[in-house]
């Protein structure tokens, strides 16, 4: 990497780090109170022991025990402990009230920020992935935020703290803390510097494996059919070995960090006996004089000792919660990345609002690609007046769509200009130009939710009766009202309740609510049986009566009746006319008409 | 959680080896504070310099025992989880694969699929850190406690009064957690379902402008979730503090007390000192224990969950043939009957007969029943009543084997996976590229498999979504073809495939798999049109059985279908 990446990187990090604080900043009336907290409540626990010393020094007077001190000393530990605890509780209940609002706050600003994105958005991002930008990411942040953040703050504070208490204690005990840290730190630093590689390795392993047996089981009908079980477990095996294997190597090699660490730990605790033995032996032989940087008693020995117990913790965590830290600032960088993410352009400031639409749609001289260099539509002119029907056909993965795209404004055109009602599309508020159109798409779409939700969701002030009247429409009352609970009944993204077929009838009756001028049907019925199709000929027929219909279709009947058809091939609209025309002209849709006789 | 016994027995050699090493590296860390005490309170006294030193050497000595105990002991602990959830996932995963299509649908693939992944991961988890913690800890607690009691009965007393409180607390607090956390588990569903929905449906919202609508639901599972997260913390927020606050607290009962005694004479300040020591040892190994008690109900419910799968018995025993059917048909079907679900009927009264070499063309709406046919006759189910022969005898006699290498299946939505073209195709069987290129020829594949530069060995991805729709079906009717099954069955599987391609590959099959019994399941009349056979099927039931001809005079739907489609396969 070169020095410049570097830096680059660098200052990424460090606006993400930026932005990040700015959401924590933005919550202070919980934020500062929840530093407030931690520093008292870590006060009040680092100063326990001090107590404790002090009672244990009453106790071993060589004239007696001090009850007067001892029991002064004693409830100044309960008041210490007891109030530590309270304060880190209310602390802990500080910093998920903090984290939560912070989550809310961020899982609304991506949800809401998705929907405006572009649809392009969409059709170049998986949904796991998106969903994995809501759940994981934001989860990760999350537990960063109310628990390694507290963490953090009191780790510094104890550190800082005990080193500042110990070196009230002994100046000269100082000595081993000041040689045994470093070991422990560079030590951590190294072992996971060889130790990080490893249990990433691990992670990709073992999303392999993951990824390979949710393969396989997506197949299991197809396995158990050719009676391939055994071949197909074999190669799971090969996977499972390897990802088992990259968990003992992480495994074999993390093994020593912590034991190691305790060894570290534990030889200072061992050095700081010995040192403060003989020192405690001189000063209690007086070669060392009480006042003097040697001098110590033996409850200042304990106090030191229970500090160098205390700082040895957070040093064993540090590596850890580093760790953590820079994944959440990875999941928070993926997640600002959204955030940042281009929203479709606003309307122009002079659009207008248009009601009551008559329906003419105009595509004048349009050209239009995906990406820059790879045109799809070249020139294309049509004029759709109202009332008519342009159906559009050509094979699978033509560029139908495309069309389709441009009239809602999914995507604007490269170049010309798209009119609906003689006014630019560009001039219209983009909510309006849209209300103006209803579609039935190919990929039916329901959401959780009751039948009536899922058809009323096109037209939200429709009455019950006119409801039930689009469901007859389109030949799916009788099946509604045969479900248990009727127009009632939740559907559920995989419920086995409800065939594909039946699916778009429910989103053919959402747009029969619809009183939009413009119709939009893109192989509405293709899920649709024959028969059923036939039943509905007319509920569609009726559906297209007096608007403006834009048709993706494959059955002859819907394209032979259509005004205009736009013969689509290999992305440009080779052929233009009615069926007639084409007919007569003998091209490509001429042969394709005619094949299906032969 | 018993079977979980049974995989660790093979190893057990290894294990109480690594036991006998982690309790010795333990002891070595017992050791430590009770030489510090010795130190200050016995050593100091001689006021002998070499002396301390050398205890100080012995307290280095037993630190480096206690952390090489602990590597090794870890290590092995290690290899002993490796080599645990290697079989127990293995194990998973093969049954899995075995299990009859009915428990699949009762499981449901998602489930069976976490139970695989995450359900595993936990179970694992929990293997290794009761053998990394499970020795420590206990042996930490019970020697602290038994070490603590030597050295002053009434002291140690003292303090072990506050662990039963602590254990109470922690318990009755984690058994809370847990249908709190399962609370919003369940509303992080909720929270993804929407995400998923829009993500989906972005086309229609934004057609349909129900952003701000869109934006509410959200905004209703995000706050929903968010107040239970917070809940949840916050009940479970209290273990932390109030464990700390107890043993504090026993710290201070114990110094208390120590006056008392110290005052009398009975004790002194260096134990005191000591029992601090130990007294964090024993609150770090109850911190240990308390942890693996919350990860213990989680591997609990894995555990549960793994092995309800790994019990489940397939249904679909071999049975014995009571009597042969009539041997001249290859397959047949007599009055079979099958229901999913034991409510509606899905095949009622479903009676044909196929002789060697013919083809079946099945027709009908969707739902109508066309795939439970297949299904029936590849046995992922068993008929309620009825009986479905192939060459006479009962296909619940058949080994499993047997049934399966009689037929060549193309499957609707069927099975692409990351791999070669060639390996897609072969699918693991021992076949030669001379039947997969002929297989594939067949199948209108060959062509456009020699056009892409690297031919079979062509990289497909997952699901096969490098490939379009008509592509894809020929792939997996080349899969079907090339083993030469006895009974080749296209369900739905030339849907994609334009009007002429799909001529071409009928005609292919007729021409070259005369031998072979054929079964095509279609939505199109073209498709089925030239079969011996061809039955109409309408809610379960055959409604129309004959040839083509017979049925557009006799089936008043086959001729309702037929002429909507009259050319309806236009420019598909």
């Amino acid at each position: 990497m070169t020095d410049k990446n570097k830096a680059v990187k660098k200052k990424s990090k460090r606006g993400v780090f930026l932005r990040l604080s700015k959401y924590v900043l933005a919550q202070w009336p919980l934020f500062v109170p929840a530093i407030i907290l931690t520093l008292l409540s870590n006060q009040l626990s680092l100063i326990g022991p001090r107590y404790s010393g002090a009672a244990i020094d009453a106790i071993s007077l060589s004239n007696g025990v001090d009850f007067d001190t001892v029991f002064e000393n004693v409830i100044k530990m309960i008041v210490c402990y007891v109030g530590s605890a309270v304060l880190g509780y209310i602390l802990a209940i500080v910093m998920i009230r903090l984290s939560q609002r912070i989550i809310f706050k961020m899982r609304k600003q991506v949800f809401e920020k998705l929907n405006t994105l572009p649809v392009g958005y969409f059709d170049t991002h998986a949904t796991g992935d998106i969903i994995s930008h809501l759940s994981y990411d934001i989860d990760t942040i999350n537990s960063t935020l109310s628990h390694d953040l507290i963490q953090v703050m009191t780790s510094i504070y104890t550190v800082v703290g005990s080193l500042i208490f110990m070196w009230q204690i002994s100046k000269p005990m100082m000595l081993v803390v000041i040689i045994t840290v470093p070991v422990s730190i560079i030590f951590t630093r190294y072992r996971s510097k060889k130790v990080r590689p490893l249990f990433r390795a691990r992670s990709k392993k073992y999303g392999e494996l993951n990824g390979y047996a949710e393969e396989m089981l997506s197949g299991s009908r197809s396995i158990s059919a050719y009676g391939r079980q055994e071949v197909i477990s074999s190669r799971f095996n090969k996977h499972n070995d390897e990802a088992m294997d990259a968990f003992y190597k992480a495994e074999y090699h993390a093994a020593m960090l912590f034991p190691t660490i305790n060894l570290i730990n534990n030889i200072s605790l061992t050095l700081v006996a010995v040192f403060g033995g003989i020192l405690y032996m001189y000063s209690q032989s007086g070669v060392v004089l009480a006042g003097s940087v040697m001098f110590i008693t033996l409850g200042g020995v304990a106090q030191f000792v229970q500090y160098s117990r205390k700082f040895a913790g957070p040093i064993n965590e540090f590596s850890n919660i580093l760790h953590e830290f820079q994944s959440a600032f990875s999941a928070a960088e993926r997640v600002f990345r959204i955030l940042d993410e281009k929203p479709e352009p606003e309307d122009a400031k002079d659009a207008v609002e248009i009601e009551n639409v008559e329906g003419r749609v105009e595509l004048d001289n349009i050209t239009f690609g995906y990406v820059e260099d790879k045109i799809i539509l070249k020139n294309v002119h049509v004029d759709a007046k109202k009332g008519q029907t342009v159906a559009i056909v050509g094979p699978t993965g033509a560029g139908k769509t495309t069309v389709i795209n441009l009239l809602m404004r999914f995507y604007d055109p490269n170049s010309g200009q798209i009119r609906m009602d003689s006014i630019p599309t560009l001039d219209i508020k983009r909510e309006d130009l849209r209300k103006a159109y209803t579609m039935v798409l190919q990929d039916t779409w329901l959401f959780y939710g009751t039948v009536y939700d899922n058809i009323v969701y096109g037209k939200e002030n429709a009455t019950p009766d006119e409801v039930y009247e689009a469901a007859r429409a389109a030949r799916i009352d009788s099946y509604i009202e045969s479900l248990p609970d009727g127009y009632d009944t939740i559907l559920s993204d995989d419920g086995i309740n409800i065939s594909k077929g039946q699916k778009q009838l429910i989103t053919i009756a959402r747009a029969f609510l619809s009183d939009a001028p413009m119709l939009i049907l893109d192989e509405a019925t293709s899920n649709v049986d024959s028969r059923t199709e036939i039943k509905i000929q007319d509920a569609m027929t009726e559906l297209m009566k007096n608007r403006t219909c834009f048709v993706i279709a494959h059955r002859l009947s819907t394209i032979q009746n259509a005004d205009i058809i736009l013969v689509v091939k290999d992305g440009e609209i080779i052929e233009q006319g009615n069926h007639t025309q084409l007919l007569k002209n003998g091209g490509f849709y001429s042969s394709l008409y005619n094949s299906q006789f032969s | 959680m018993r079977w979980i016994f049974s995989y660790l027995k093979p190893q057990r050699k290894r294990m109480s080896i690594g036991f006998v090493i982690k309790v010795i590296g333990t002891l070595a860390e017992l050791f430590i504070p009770m030489i510090l005490t010795y130190i200050l309170e016995e050593v100091i006294k001689t006021q002998n310099i070499s002396k301390i030193i050398l205890f100080g050497v012995l307290m280095a000595f037993c630190a480096v025992v206690a952390s090489l105990g602990n590597i090794i002991a870890n290590r092995m602990a290690a290899r002993v989880t490796m080599i645990f959830s290697s079989q127990m996932r293995r194990d998973l995963f093969s049954k899995t694969l075995m299990l009859s299509a009915r428990s699949t649908d009762a499981f449901t693939v998602p489930s069976l699929e976490s139970r695989i992944t995450s359900d595993t991961y936990n179970v694992q988890n929990f293997i290794g850190m009761m053998q990394r913690m499970g020795v420590r800890a206990p042996i930490l607690l019970l020697g602290g406690i038994s070490i603590t009691l030597i050295m002053d009965k009434f002291l140690a007393l003292i303090m072990i009064a506050t662990l039963p409180i602590i254990f109470i607390v922690v318990y009755s607090i984690s058994k809370k957690g847990v249908p709190l956390y399962t609370k919003v588990q369940r509303s992080v569903d909720d929270m993804v379902r929407v995400v998923r929905e829009d993500a989906q449906g972005i086309r229609v919202i934004k057609a349909l402008s129900k952003n701000e609508y869109e934006n509410a639901r959200y905004e209703k599972v995000n706050k929903k979730l968010c107040r239970e997260e917070a809940y949840a913390g916050t009940v479970m927020g209290v273990v932390n503090p109030v464990m700390t606050m107890l043993m504090n607290l026993g710290i201070v009962a114990v110094v208390l007390a120590s006056a008392f005694l110290v005052d009398k004479g009975r004790s002194s300040a260096a134990t005191v000192i000591a029992f601090m020591q130990y007294f964090t040892l024993i609150s770090m190994a109850m911190m240990s224990l308390s942890r693996m008690f919350v990860m213990y109900t989680k591997c609990a419910a894995s555990a549960n969950r793994i092995a309800s799968v790994i019990e489940e018995k397939s249904e679909l025993v071999k049975v014995e043939d009571e009597k042969k059917g009539d041997e001249s048909f290859h397959i047949s079907f007599e009055n079979v009957s099958f229901s999913y679900l034991g409510k509606k009927k899905n095949l009622q009264d479903f009676s044909v007969s196929l002789k060697k070499g013919q083809s079946l063309g099945i027709i009908g709406a969707t739902g109508s029943g066309k795939s439970t046919f297949v299904r029936l006759l590849l046995r992922f189910y068993d008929a309620d009543s009825g009986a479905i022969r192939i060459n006479g005898k009962d296909i619940r006699s058949y080994e499993r084997d047997e049934l399966t290498s009689m037929f060549g299946v193309a499957l609707q939505n069927d099975f692409l996976y990351a791999d070669t073209i060639e390996e897609n195709i072969k699918f693991g069987r021992d076949i030669s590229n001379d039947d997969m290129i002929r297989a594939a020829k067949i199948a209108q594949a060959h062509d456009f498999i020699s056009a892409i530069p690297d031919g079979y060995s062509h990289n497909i991805s997952a699901k096969g979504t490098n490939l379009s729709g008509g592509q894809r079906q020929r792939v997996l009717i080349s899969r079907a073809i090339a083993a030469r099954p006895q009974i080749l069955i296209l369900d739905d599987s030339s849907s994609a495939l334009d009007y002429k391609t799909d001529a071409s590959l009928r005609s292919a099959l007729k021409k070259e798999l005369s031998g072979t019994t054929l079964i095509t399941v279609a939505q199109r009349v073209s498709s089925v049109k030239d079969c011996d056979i061809i039955i109409v099927i309408d809610d379960g039931k055959i409604i129309g059985k004959g040839t083509h001809e017979e049925l557009l005079d006799a089936c008043l739907e086959y001729k309702e279908i037929s002429d909507s489609q009259m050319g309806g396969a236009f420019l598909d």
